[in-house]
């Protein structure tokens, strides 16, 4: 204890303790250990990834050059930035009317709007899967059409994050605020965008990190929803894990590791971390 | 706060109303009531399904297989959650206790592994787990080191390593789910614990309990709603998941939401699937319906 503790150590300094910096030190290589180990063996130069036989970037070339899995990328990143787009309005406006109105069936309404964050994944997949059956859903549109059922899944839950998100953040907004500008001659949405949107801006920069990263995550409901044609990230990441682990798959995922890394710099810069930490 | 009545300003109230309303209703409700109707239909051909009104489904899913895969897929989501909570909750106090310069950092360490990619995770873990990954070769050094340590003190020498099979069993799939899941413990437990009263716990200090008696007097029963938020955050998923099972688990290692895959998949089998699906979903509606009874307890009491 003496290494680290050059003032004494008031009672509730719990994380000065020897044994608690241990455990979270433990933990974290526990998170983070497996996924440095697959960033640099991304590098390695052996089919086996077991042991390192040298640097290269083939694995990346290869990568690159795999036309399957970079469409699988741009699909997917498509999809992530249209559900988020969507979700961002759908979950604002889901927010702000249980903010703001007393009607009836709120209860009801509310709780079938955060369901879906409640329903097992599975369950939504196989939900989309026979809907989108059901009503002979066309899956061989032209692109970027044909990723309209996935896209609409993602939504479905995206936005409830979103509107969770948002919510909390409007609980601490001033009516006065409100009233002050309907004074001065705004209109309502006059005040929804000078008044409210800045108040919200934080909620609605982390539901977009939220909805981004949820919806680029996503294998399960995507799975189920995908057709022949269409695939994704994690679902061409699924069928080369299954089939084989090798290289070029460390290389595809380090690349979306980093862009996760990237988003979450870009949000933190627009918001500071603390702002982004508060919101979860 | 006072709510405004919607009728007071109708025109506002339909342009926030009408697009969540129809979002949730045709993307969301009239998918799972398809579900729901399909679960009580039987197969006719090979893609025609009529919806009979029948209960077989539901027969067929308490038959003594499908019974054990629930009760295990339960077993399992709660031996990971309280591995989760064993190992999340002192994590949880250092963020608390920790500076303030630290604290959003190590709450941003805790953060980033969730918002990377789940399929990712898993994939990074198999290569670790794999009989040739670092997993093994640390159980293996060890294993030397004791057998030199007993050649010195001349016992024996143990018999030669073999590299243990960590993947593809049922300890491969707690292990995945607790590390796919711990974030999802140490988040709310955080937050529950940053509201707390500290000079509740400075009081059991300075009256003479200990660090541990206070905590487990006072700091646990005054996080308790968080416990129970982070409890049902990492239950909830654990015992829906299908990725996890899927690639680390043996043939021995299905879960519910693998079963489920196999009815849409390859069994193309709909109406048991459908019906399998719905059962999770009461299994989720029931613990959610404990949890909000636990929380009325102490409110009447």
């Amino acid at each position: 204890m003496a290494l680290f503790a050059r003032t004494p150590r008031a009672p509730l300094e719990y994380s000065r303790t020897l044994w608690m910096r241990l455990w979270v030190g433990t933990v974290m290589l526990f998170l983070y250990a497996p996924l440095f180990v697959l960033m640099i063996f991304s590098f390695n130069d052996s089919k086996r990834n077991v042991v390192w036989r040298g640097f290269t970037t083939k694995y990346y070339e290869k990568a690159f050059g795999n036309d399957q899995l970079v469409e699988a990328l741009v699909n997917s990143l498509t999809i992530a930035a249209l559900a988020t787009v969507a979700s961002l309005v759908l979950g604002a406006v889901a927010a702000v009317m249980l903010w703001r109105f007393r009607f009836p069936f709120k209860g009801v309404i509310d709780g079938a709007i955060s369901l879906p964050i409640i329903v097992p994944e599975i369950c939504l997949g196989v939900a989309f899967l026979m809907f989108f059956s059901a009503i002979d859903w066309p899956t061989d549109l032209i692109w970027p059409l044909n990723l309209g059922a996935i896209t609409i899944a993602h939504i479905t839950f995206c936005f409830p994050f979103v509107t969770m998100v948002v919510r909390s953040r409007l609980a601490t907004f001033n009516r006065e605020q409100e009233e002050a500008a309907k004074d001065l001659g705004a209109n309502e949405w006059q005040v929804f965008r000078d008044v409210l949107i800045p108040h919200i801006k934080p909620a609605l920069v982390a539901g977009a990190l939220l909805s981004f990263t949820l919806s680029l995550d996503d294998f399960v409901i995507t799975y189920f929803t995908s057709g022949p044609d269409t695939i994704t990230f994690p679902v061409k990441v699924y069928s080369m894990v299954r089939f084989s682990v090798t290289p070029e798959v460390n290389a595809a995922s380090t690349i979306l590791i980093i862009l996760t890394v990237i988003l979450t710099a870009a949000a933190l810069k627009f918001q500071g971390v603390k702002a982004i930490a508060e919101t979860h | 706060m006072a709510e405004q009545d919607w009728k007071a300003s109708k025109r506002t109230f339909a342009a926030v109303s009408i697009p969540t309303l129809f979002w949730v209703i045709v993307f969301f409700l009239i998918p799972m009531a398809i579900v729901w109707l399909y679960s009580f239909g039987e197969n006719r051909g090979l893609t025609d399904i009529a919806i009979s009104g029948t209960l077989d489904n539901y027969k067929r899913a308490t038959e003594w297989l499908y019974l054990t895969i629930f009760a295990k897929s339960f077993a399992v989501a709660a031996l990971v959650t309280l591995i989760c909570l064993i190992i999340g909750f002192p994590v949880a106090m250092a963020i608390t206790f920790a500076s303030e310069k630290w604290r959003p950092w190590l709450l941003l360490g805790i953060m980033l592994p969730f918002w990377t990619n789940l399929l990712i995770r898993t994939y990074a873990l198999m290569m670790l787990l794999g009989t040739q990954g670092y997993a093994n070769k640390g159980l293996g050094a060890l294993w030397e080191g004791t057998s030199w340590l007993k050649t010195l003190v001349g016992l024996q020498p143990l018999p030669t390593w073999e590299p243990v099979q960590l993947l593809f069993n049922n300890f491969a799939v707690v292990f995945g789910l607790v590390y796919v899941h711990l974030p999802f413990m140490v988040l709310p437990l955080y937050a529950a614990l940053d509201r707390l009263d500290r000079s509740l716990i400075e009081a059991s200090l300075d009256l003479g309990a200990g660090h541990f008696r206070t905590i487990m007097r006072i700091v646990v029963p005054l996080a308790a709603p968080g416990i129970i938020a982070g409890v049902m955050i990492t239950l909830i998923p654990a015992l829906g998941a299908y990725l996890t099972p899927d690639l680390m688990g043996g043939t021995d290692s299905q879960m519910i939401a693998n079963v489920i895959e196999r009815q849409f998949k390859k069994a193309n089998d709909w109406p048991f699937g459908a019906a399998l699906s719905f059962l999770l979903i009461y299994a989720m509606f029931i613990l959610i319906a404990l949890q909000s009874m636990r929380k009325k307890v102490p409110e009447v009491g």
